[in-house]
């Protein structure tokens, strides 16, 4: 698991919520900091993908434990 | 990267039409595309301050109801505010933000959004009654706009 610098808890939050939370909570970092996100929206996963490929900020892992899915978004 | 555009026409004024415009413009934005919605005919129900914004039942047989209830029960007087609330309570449960946060979050990510001129003069509306922050203009307005966009939607 990738070390992070701040957290998201998206849990409990539908489409759009957590795009658009970790939206704002990234573009309240620097450059190359790490936002791990938690969500429990399944639709989630496919969305951060085509989020991290259309914002150029790196999904640097995706994964699932317990209904709870798991990002560590990199900052561009 | 370069920016994309993203341009919405809102029409309609009930609970169910106000998401996609929203949703879509505000998730435009985050991810990096520059967005309009114009607002036009019902379309300007979305602008007001104060949000009022129903389902309607009636004609609407896909609309889901814990049991069915008849079409003239439907068209019984209050029957459309039972089955609004009833739809805002279900979505609140599902973690679905409100129509109000949607739009707050879209004027937050500097979607712009314009209001059309000839419906708030033909529906004698008062520009006081729309939220702050908004633009009034008309068609010509919009297509200066929608004419260099990547991405235009009727909605």
């Amino acid at each position: 698991m990738p070390n992070f610098d701040q957290e998201l808890d998206a849990s409990g939050l539908n489409c759009p919520l957590p795009i658009l939370r970790a939206k704002k909570a990234l573009t309240g970092m620097e450059s190359g900091k790490i936002l791990r996100i938690i969500a429990t929206d399944p639709g989630s996963v496919k969305d951060f993908e085509a989020f991290a490929k259309q914002t150029g900020n790196e999904l640097l892992e995706s994964t699932e434990e317990g209904g709870k899915y798991i990002f560590f978004i990199k900052r561009a | 990267m370069e920016e994309k555009k993203l341009a919405i026409i809102a029409t309609k004024g009930t609970l169910d039409w106000a998401y996609p415009p929203f949703i879509l413009a505000s998730t435009a934005s985050a991810l990096g595309y520059e967005t309009q919605i114009f607002f036009t005919f019902y379309g300007l129900q979305l602008l007001r301050k104060k949000l009022n914004l129903k389902v309607s039942p009636l004609g609407n047989p896909a609309m889901p109801m814990p049991m069915p209830v008849p079409v003239l029960i439907q068209a019984l007087p209050g029957m459309q505010s039972i089955m609004s609330s009833m739809m805002k309570s279900k979505m609140k449960s599902k973690g679905v933000a409100s129509v109000e946060e949607l739009r707050d979050l879209c004027l937050e990510a500097d979607v712009k959004m314009i209001a059309c001129q000839m419906t708030v003069d033909l529906f004698d509306f008062n520009t006081s009654e729309f939220i702050d922050g908004i633009e009034y203009g008309g068609a010509a307005t919009f297509f200066e706009f929608a004419g260099t966009s990547d991405i235009c939607l009727y909605i």
